[in-house]
């Protein structure tokens, strides 16, 4: 957010520079069980993302100071690598890998039931081969994938999604030249059952209503992503979709 | 919770959990507030003289200190006619039996990223007027924050710390042979305020206790425009969406009122 | 059986389940409503609605008959990885052998496999197996095999139909451990043959017609 945009990221016909109109998401695919070793994984490519997740646990929780004796502890590691942006990033966790490490642990957490597993740690590695902006979202919701995969019990999926703000306008699921010159980004992580929300961040320059605009405008489209996420898990069964 | 996370008292006392939830079920809180009431707030500016700016900030019995440094430096490439600006939180072993000395936690990378998201977002400083020579030499401004006592909320602590001590700085040009002195030029006054969920209940600014036994967090920074620059949902709860637009709605107004303890106790100290 | 290959009803984590019954494993009710806990295979018998998942770790229960490797060596006890997300102790005092304080590496050592029970599970998740029962011994020789545990009741087949089919046509000794470990003794084509028809066994866990398809295949010799 922030940088002053020399081109127009909004066209007279209400377009956006990759054409979609404000509530339109980016294209986007899922598979699931795409690492054989790991105990469950999901790819997802949205947009130009792609983004691979893997489930390891639950295990014992090592060190064991990092056990807690009444639940399971859900690690993610959100992981960018260094040739999935245009300047090489410097392998390893930075502060920005770190925080969104723990606001996504946080989320996922939310909907595992951890109480079944004292004493255990459900590692969750999430790894950005290429990033398009929304990489967390797209991270969460291909995490909230490997982690049914892996049999792990849950309440409810999770679906990651983005608004935000371009040119005045408030629209969905940012891509890289609107998530660089536009005004706002609103990531969310959202149950689509309960409608609860497990993540929340937000930067930028926002009104009350133009903020609330956007929450609504992701949660809406959770429940298109949320659709695909099924169809993911159970087409890898071949199973049937529609209930 | 976590029994590791630094931002709690450990294990928390089954009966205590009880009995904070029992008093919210009647409107009230363990240390005799209301639900959107935030503890007093005590700002001590000019604290470190020899920082650039600085404030040292009370909020309840949580002790922050925030020192901000200037000093002339190169400008990023992508923004050669913009000043730079960094955030760092310590989380000092003196302020809490849970703190540990080492690399920065990811709690403390959390929280100054919090804080610089709100400040940095709702363009609190105006960059602009922080260039020396374009493309060359520009001023950085280091805001470093150090946590003295840990009573719970250091979100809020640190925001307005930060805020207060930036809106008392002086960028030393003189020093460096760059002409004049000149205080920071602020455009905005962000401030975070921070609700914790505990049960089905949602208070204002929490306290260690509180926090202990919160489900979830959420940060809201706004500014003097009414504008909202920042969010960050924390913890392993959630939240509804009405939640939300409560929490939003109710850090508006607690913001201003903050915002005007902040403005007007640095206006008093200039008289 | 019906048409081929035609699947089972899967849900996933968090659906709602619209069949009448009592809640059974796998589910969880909320608002009086129920939902799968699990990505698996809806299953109503006895009046119960269960969930089978399908995949995930093995969760030890009292009695379970596992397959165990020794992982580490202690004094008074062994340590055993029966892949659970916790290493099972097994004491002196469980095995059907007199071992000396500090002499439980001549009996059974890092590495060995072995054929054991679950003798207690704790609510902790804490899991304590025995060997002192007939039939429980370290198993020698052969060959190990990890499959998702939840698919073991398919490998064994109703009333152990599937299990005997692949010792008969293979004439291999097999054990199936509830974990999910399988050990598997005999001619390395027979070994070859039975991991081939377990691995389509798990594949195709969720779809009728399992059996005949598998006897379809033994009798192939390929797939």
């Amino acid at each position: 957010m922030g940088m002053k945009a020399d081109i127009r990221l909004i066209d007279d016909n209400g377009l956006r520079i990759d054409g979609r109109l404000p509530n339109q998401l980016r294209p986007i695919r899922m598979e699931v069980g795409v690492v054989k070793r790991a105990d469950g994984s999901a790819y997802v490519e949205w947009g130009g993302n792609k983004i691979m997740a893997a489930v390891y646990g639950p295990r014992e929780a090592y060190p064991k100071h990092v056990q807690d004796p009444n639940r399971a502890i859900v690690r993610a590691r959100y992981n960018m690598a260094s040739f999935s942006v245009d300047e090489r990033k410097r392998p390893g966790p930075d502060r920005r890998s770190i925080e969104l490490s723990k606001v996504i642990s946080e989320a996922l957490t939310s909907v595992i039931f951890v109480e079944k597993f004292p004493r255990t740690a459900i590692d969750v590695y999430i790894e950005v081969l290429q990033a398009d902006a929304g990489t967390r979202v797209a991270g969460i919701t291909a995490a909230s994938l490997a982690l049914a995969d892996a049999g792990i019990p849950m309440r409810d999926l999770i679906v990651g999604c983005a608004a935000g703000k371009v040119d005045g306008v408030v629209v969905l699921d940012l891509n890289k030249e609107e998530d660089n010159y536009g005004e706002a980004d609103v990531p969310m992580a959202i149950l689509p059952r309960t409608g609860e929300i497990a993540l929340l961040q937000m930067d930028g320059d926002m009104t009350y209503e133009e903020l609330t605009n956007a929450m609504e405008m992701a949660m809406e489209a959770a429940r298109e992503i949320y659709r695909m996420e099924i169809e993911a898990l159970k087409g890898r069964y071949g199973g049937d979709v529609n209930e | 919770m976590s029994n590791t996370s630094k931002f709690s008292e450990g294990v928390v006392a089954e009966s205590k959990r009880s009995y904070i939830k029992r008093l919210a079920t009647q409107g009230m809180r363990i240390d005799g507030r209301n639900f959107d009431e935030i503890r007093p707030i005590k700002i001590t500016t000019g604290y470190v003289p020899r920082a650039e700016g600085s404030a040292l900030v009370e909020l309840g019995e949580t002790k922050v200190l925030v020192g901000v440094k200037i000093e002339p430096g190169e400008p990023f490439p992508d923004t050669p006619n913009m000043g730079i600006m960094t955030t760092n939180v310590e989380l000092v072993p003196l302020a809490s039996p849970t703190f540990e000395p080492g690399p920065p936690s990811e709690e403390a990378i959390e929280l100054a990223r919090v804080v610089d998201r709100g400040i940095r977002e709702s363009h609190a400083i105006d960059m602009e007027k922080l260039v020396i020579e374009e493309g060359e030499k520009v001023w950085i401004v280091f805001i470093d924050m150090h946590i003295l006592d840990y009573h719970g909320n250091l979100f809020d602590a640190c925001g307005i710390a930060a805020i207060a001590a930036l809106n008392n700085a002086i960028v030393p040009a003189s020093r460096y042979g760059f002409g004049d002195d000149f205080k920071l030029p602020l455009n905005h006054y962000p401030v975070p305020v921070t609700f914790a969920k505990i049960g089905e209940w949602i208070v204002a600014d929490p306290n260690l206790d509180e926090e202990s036994i919160a489900s979830a967090r959420l940060t809201v920074t706004t500014n003097e425009e009414g504008k909202i620059n920042a969010m960050q949902k924390g913890l392993y709860g959630t939240f509804t969406y009405d939640e939300v637009k409560k929490v939003i709605n109710r850090s508006l107004d607690i913001g201003k009122k903050v915002r005007d303890k902040i403005l007007g106790d640095a206006n008093g100290e200039e008289d | 059986m019906e048409e081929k290959k035609r699947v089972r009803d899967i849900v996933v984590p968090g659906e709602e389940i619209r069949v009448e019954g009592k809640p059974g494993r796998g589910v969880f009710v909320e608002n009086g409503k129920m939902y799968s806990a699990y990505l698996g295979i809806l299953d109503v018998r006895a009046g119960y609605v269960n969930v089978i998942p399908l995949s995930g770790c093995y969760i030890p229960k009292k009695g379970d008959k596992v397959i165990g490797k020794i992982v580490d060596l202690a004094p008074m006890n062994w340590v055993v990885d029966i892949n659970a997300p916790y290493y099972a102790p097994l004491h002196v005092n469980d095995v059907p052998w007199r071992v000396e304080f500090g002499d439980t590496g001549r009996f059974l050592s890092i590495g060995d496999v072995i054929l054991a029970k679950v003798s207690n599970v704790n609510e902790l998740g804490q899991v304590w197996i025995t060997m002192k029962e007939p039939g429980l011994r370290k198993l020698e020789g052969g060959h190990i095999i990890k499959i998702a545990p939840s698919k073991v009741p398919r490998v064994i087949g109703k009333g152990g139909s599937m299990i005997q089919m692949l010792k008969d046509y293979t004439n291999c000794r097999i054990y199936v451990g509830q974990n999910g470990m399988i050990w598997i003794s005999g001619s390395p084509d027979g070994i070859i043959t039975v991991i081939k028809a377990i691995r389509m066994i798990e594949n195709e866990a969720h779809t009728y017609g399992l059996t005949d398809r598998i006897k379809e295949f033994l009798e192939r010799g390929e797939e």
